[in-house]
């Protein structure tokens, strides 16, 4: 019999931890000596409350919602892939070759062929440590952070070397040309006849996104593919027992999970830059991580939780404007989401545990 | 080359090797005792900013190492409590730890000194002088060997010498002594170490604060030995690199002594290009050299040369009954 009932796993105690989180970022805005109720009424302010603000609330939580079931994917399996920030700036290079060197008639072709190429990068990035993780037992976690780092002196070398154009000093490529000009979220929805803000980067890839949750819910849940991976992460030998090899499983969860990350690219490099930079992904792929951790590797909580961190990045952007607190406030939060929701789930989980335990015997 | 550059760059390999092997050291004794601790740049981060805001304030660098050693160690009891008390996952605690620095330090550093997420600038007794030892100018004269001990082993912060001390230090608590048995026994067996009576919760709790007064130093080092000032995300991945180099060692102090040594000189030819150009007749890319501790621990990993094996019982939280 489970110690506590479902809905108390799922949602109480994120709840909690969520709270816990938000407590001590208030204290630390009052360390600094700031008004956290009138930061956080600024926040909300800054991204929910106009169109304005959803525009780039929204354009965050879409990179977020990639990261994160990217991160989600590999928990399944019981990996743990800190690599997803390497595995997105790849993904970017891979949308910026499809988009400068193929000529594309529309968008709409473009948008197939830089996600084919973004997932293909972003995989075959994730599959080098998963290959060593299954065959030669090398730690995935060490891994994908070496490979992070590569990721970034490879970045820097490509676009120094071989993607700057001629005379410019900045290492960045070329912008993007026309017709891979992917449409904002403004363009559709004025479209339709929905008033929404323009000059905001959210574009038509928060649909994909939205589709890609649903495809690995119907992965994870509702595929025989998805049942072995979830047997792995459960439990390895029970898996070998049930003659799921070790190695599939880990190579393709792990390069499902490099493919969502890598996916990202097409948001934040073909949407907004419309360029390929250095340092495209601005820590996104971290921040995956505290979104799967809250999520609770769920594609839906994934979907919340990254909703939550687009509103505190957009937030963060306007206190930083407005007010004289530095953005780090939100890697601050961010932290203290990861430290409560992961590392110190125990802390919580044991009391809540012992009051359900009471509870239930006091009625038996 | 020259023998002068030969010295230069030597000399430049020994400071920047320094963090280096204070974190890597630092990293050896929490995981010796089965804690995985990828939380060393983040200690370094916050030790580096308040040991530098502490001796901008006070005037004093030893008062600031202090500081920076209780600002590692505020983050080594965080990861305590998360890894050994409430048994959580010890990586997850440990990505927390280094974005709860990263934005920590800019945040407090941004309220008291309002400029720019940076400390003053140290001079004077707020920064750490090189020593010169005895001798180093009365030997100078002597052909090689003097200007080696004047440049080399002579004139550096007495931070250095601490790092180079801790070597054998570490090796001696580790290899020599009934705590350091106990320690590495709890990394690998702790149900066994229990059984004998020893606390497990104790050690690994000493091991992680080792670790941090390691970290704290190592930070310290960072903002007011090697530069002079904290400046916002100073560490740079010098912790990724200590973990690297770690491994790169198989967890052993006098080859994490080599590792982090190897490793300072690629950040210290990083910036000379001419002359790795001179040496080996081929242009090699400062991306590839800045990469390279990472690649070459991949391979390490990969087990393809030699092969690293962490201690057994590391990263699982130890529960005593079942």
């Amino acid at each position: 019999m489970d110690k506590m009932p479902k809905w108390a796993d799922l949602f109480l105690i994120p709840i909690i931890n969520l709270i816990l989180a938000f407590i001590i970022s208030g204290l630390v805005i009052l360390a600094i000596g700031e008004d956290p109720i009138a930061a956080l009424k600024l926040m909300v302010e800054g991204s929910v409350m106009s169109t304005y603000g959803w525009g780039f609330t929204l354009y965050y939580a879409t990179n977020f919602i990639f990261t994160g079931l990217a991160v989600a994917v590999a928990f399944h399996a019981a990996m743990f892939n800190i690599g997803g920030e390497g595995q997105a700036m790849l993904g970017g290079l891979g949308v910026a070759l499809v988009c400068l060197f193929v000529p594309w008639p529309h968008w709409s072709l473009a948008i197939i062929g830089a996600m084919f190429s973004a997932a293909m990068f972003g995989a075959l990035w994730a599959a080098v440590p998963a290959y060593l993780q299954a065959k030669r037992g090398s730690h995935i976690v060490i891994t994908t952070i070496m490979f992070n780092f590569i990721a970034a002196s490879l970045l820097n070398y490509v676009l120094v070397n071989n993607l700057r154009p001629k005379g410019a000093m900045d290492p960045a490529t070329a912008k993007f040309p026309e017709p891979t000009h992917l449409p904002s979220l403004s363009d559709i929805l004025n479209g339709i006849g929905i008033p929404f803000a323009e000059r905001t980067p959210a574009n038509v890839t928060l649909f994909i996104a939205l589709a890609a949750c649903v495809l690995v819910y119907l992965l994870i849940w509702r595929t025989r593919l998805g049942y072995q991976i979830r047997a792995f992460g459960k439990s390895e030998p029970a898996a070998i027992y049930a003659g799921i090899s070790p190695t599939r499983i880990i190579m393709i969860s792990m390069m499902i999970s490099g493919a969502l990350a890598g996916m990202m690219a097409i948001n934040n490099v073909m949407g907004e830059a419309e360029r390929l930079v250095l340092n495209s992904t601005e820590g996104a792929g971290f921040i995956g991580i505290a979104v799967a951790l809250m999520g609770r590797s769920h594609p839906f909580g994934v979907l919340l939780a990254a909703l939550l961190f687009g509103f505190l990045y957009q937030g963060g952007a306007e206190l930083a404007l407005w007010t004289t607190i530095p953005r780090e406030l939100i890697v601050v939060i961010q932290a203290l989401v990861i430290l409560f929701t992961g590392a110190l789930d125990g802390m919580v989980r044991a009391p809540v545990e012992r009051m359900f335990l009471a509870m239930r015997r006091k009625e038996g | 080359m020259d023998f002068v550059t030969l010295l230069q760059i030597l000399d430049s390999t020994l400071r920047l090797a320094t963090p280096l092997l204070l974190a890597c050291l630092a990293g050896l004794f929490s995981e010796r005792a089965g804690i995985f601790d990828i939380g060393l740049e983040g200690k370094m981060l916050a030790a580096a900013f308040l040991s530098a805001a502490v001796a901008a304030v006070s005037g004093n660098v030893w008062v600031g190492l202090l500081a920076g050693i209780a600002a590692s160690m505020a983050l080594s009891i965080i990861h305590g409590l998360a890894s050994i008390t409430f048994r959580g996952n010890q990586l997850i605690s440990g990505v927390a730890i280094n974005f709860l620095a990263a934005g920590i330090t800019v945040l407090v550093s941004q309220s008291w000194f309002k400029q720019g997420g940076r400390t003053p600038s140290l001079e004077g007794p707020a920064r750490f002088e090189s020593w010169t030892l005895p001798l180093a100018n009365t030997l100078e004269p002597i052909p090689i060997l003097g200007p080696i001990y004047k440049e080399l082993i002579s004139g550096h912060t007495p931070l250095v010498y601490v790092a180079l001390l801790a070597v054998p230090f570490t090796w001696y608590v580790l290899f020599r002594t009934r705590f350091g048995l106990r320690l590495r026994a709890v990394g690998e067996n702790p149900a066994a170490v229990d059984t004998a009576g020893v606390s497990v919760v104790g050690l690994r709790y000493a091991a992680v604060a080792i670790c941090g007064v390691l970290c704290g130093i190592a930070g310290a080092y960072l903002a007011t030995g090697l530069q002079a000032g904290f400046v916002k995300d100073m560490s740079a991945g010098r912790g990724f690199i200590a973990l690297a180099a770690l491994i790169f060692a198989k967890w052993r102090p006098w080859y994490a002594l080599w590792a982090c040594l190897l490793f300072g000189l690629f950040s210290a030819i990083e910036t000379r290009p001419d002359v790795i150009e001179a040496l080996i007749g081929v242009k090699v890319q400062v991306q590839l050299l800045g990469a390279l501790p990472y690649i070459m621990t991949v391979v390490i990993l990969a087990g393809f040369v030699g092969k690293a094996i962490p201690p057994r019982a590391g990263g699982e939280p130890y529960v005593k009954e079942r």
